[in-house]
């Protein structure tokens, strides 16, 4: 049986196109992949993310605990400040990617809906000394107002002043009367934010964005237009680009990989040597020379042998190009190296080129 | 809701079919292209060739994913619609008008005979949609 958002009747109204994502009835589009991520890169747009597993850690070990499972250094978090980062094996192997929020009193922790229960079971083996951990999922909807206009829309229903609220900063407050998490956090590469509220006033919170928004044409999202977003940003998905048989190094993430934490975390001592020695491969970005797409698994060539494997394509509606994110050899990782996607047998030129695909995003890292 | 025209042929694969003299123009159905949403890229590969029914005319390439374009029928292919080059959205917009990909001179007419009416197929794609 599939899970319901609280937003689930005005997807229906909105003409969603309803797939199933991680267990919930979710819109993969409404009026359209391509007029949807342009709305986001223009104005404003909301995307129902209320899906994302959501879990908090109270206790006077929580801080220890958290820095135990993940690979950034949490110790840095202030009171109000968030952070991406990653779970791992401890064969350096990703669990899964997460943001980690420390709240007054709390740590919160926001996973991806598909890996909710694994995280959880995850976690709750490795639970120990003063940690309580509660999975508030259900109990919480989560919205994200991603655009460059999407500041101007919360600020009219918004109880404080949002723009001294720093990129991965968070504050508590009233939104259209409902006491709310507002993080100026996003998986678009425009400025924008994330909401997390109870799912009982879900509606009004909803209503309230779409007639503050109305002005700039701000419109609901789906989950197609949220995968071509992130992924010009090289922005890695779950299942796609990371997963347990990748390493966050090879994967570009070092930047959130402490390993200079002193009591280290699940994973570091293969991730150390990963760092000193060098990944085998590494997580690039492929600019498509012609009309081609490439695709998930699609082999990458150079003078015919494989060098490496396609994890995410599109077309990428910024750009009206196709991009791709794969893995390649470390030798062939270098920006500016010719590559061939073989796309169903042909052959197709593709650039190894520099992040982000988009660089024109709004967003404004501190 | 999505248009069956009552004057052209189906396909279980999503493709209609109209015969003009003893030359058909294939596309894909207006429920296809809402499935497939924002096509980016009509590829016909077939031009020129003599192929069977059922047989692959060419890809289509949307943002979320790429189908093969079946042959509803046998016989050569004669022209790919070069329109859809730079407009490729007209299959979204027309899809049995503008948004046409290629035409077949048809070798066996009488295989039009197997292929769904425009109720058969409605039918057809009220179940897909809920799968």
């Amino acid at each position: 049986m599939l899970k319901l958002t609280p937003f689930h009747e005005r997807h229906l109204a909105a003409g969603g196109k309803m797939v199933d994502f991680a267990g919930y009835d979710l819109p993969v589009q409404f009026h359209g992949i391509i007029p949807e991520h342009i709305r986001v890169r223009t104005t404003v747009g909301v995307f129902d993310v209320s899906h994302m597993g959501r879990i908090e850690f109270r206790g006077s070990d929580a801080l220890k605990f958290i820095n135990r499972m993940t690979t950034n250094d949490a110790s840095k978090l202030a009171v109000g400040q968030a952070q991406y980062s990653v779970f791992c094996y401890p064969d350096g192997g990703i669990v899964d990617d997460l943001v980690a929020y420390r709240l007054p009193g709390c740590y919160f922790l926001v996973v991806n809906g598909a890996n909710n229960a694994k995280d959880t079971d995850w976690l709750r083996e490795h639970l120990f000394g003063d940690v309580k951990m509660d999975n508030i999922t259900d109990e919480q909807a989560q919205l994200a107002i991603q655009g460059p206009k999407a500041e101007a829309v919360m600020q009219k229903i918004c109880s404080i002043p949002l723009s001294p609220i720093g990129f991965y900063w968070a504050a508590h407050c009233e939104v259209a009367g409902v006491k709310a998490l507002v993080s100026r956090t996003g998986y678009t590469g425009e400025d924008g934010f994330e909401a997390y509220f109870p799912a009982a006033s879900a509606l009004k919170i909803w209503d309230a964005i779409f007639a503050a928004g109305k002005e700039f044409d701000i419109e609901p999202i789906g989950l197609g237009a949220r995968d071509t977003l992130r992924m010009e940003m090289k922005m890695t998905l779950y299942g796609n680009d990371i997963d347990q048989t990748t390493n966050p190094i090879e994967a570009g993430l070092s930047w959130v990989v402490a390993l200079d934490k002193p009591e280290g975390f699940i994973g570091s001592d293969v991730l150390k040597r990963v760092e000193a020695e060098k990944p085998a491969r590494r997580l690039v970005c492929l600019e498509m020379q012609d009309r081609s797409i490439a695709r998930p698994h699609y082999p990458i060539m150079v003078q015919g042998q494989p060098v490496g494997t396609v994890t995410s394509g599109t077309l990428a509606p910024s750009l009206n190009k196709g991009i791709a994110l794969g893995y390649v050899k470390r030798q062939f990782a270098k920006a500016g190296t010719e590559v061939q996607v073989d796309i169903r047998g042909r052959s197709a030129a593709a650039l190894i080129v520099k992040p982000p695909f988009y660089k024109h995003g709004s967003r404004k890292p501190n | 809701m999505a248009n069956f025209p009552t004057d052209l042929k189906y396909t279980k694969t999503h493709e209609w079919i109209r015969l003009e003299g003893d030359v058909a123009t294939i596309g894909i159905t207006d429920f296809a292209q809402g499935e497939l949403s924002d096509i980016v890229y009509v590829e016909i590969t077939a031009v020129g060739k003599t192929i069977k029914r059922e047989e692959p005319l060419g890809t289509i390439e949307a943002v979320k994913a790429v189908s093969d374009l079946y042959s509803p029928v046998s016989g050569q292919v004669i022209e790919a619609n070069g329109s859809l080059k730079d407009s490729p959205a007209n299959v979204n917009k027309d899809p049995y008008g503008e948004g046409w990909m290629a035409k077949v001179k048809v070798s066996d007419p009488s295989e039009l005979k197997s292929l769904l009416d425009s109720v058969a197929y409605a039918e057809l794609a009220r179940k897909s949609a809920h799968h």
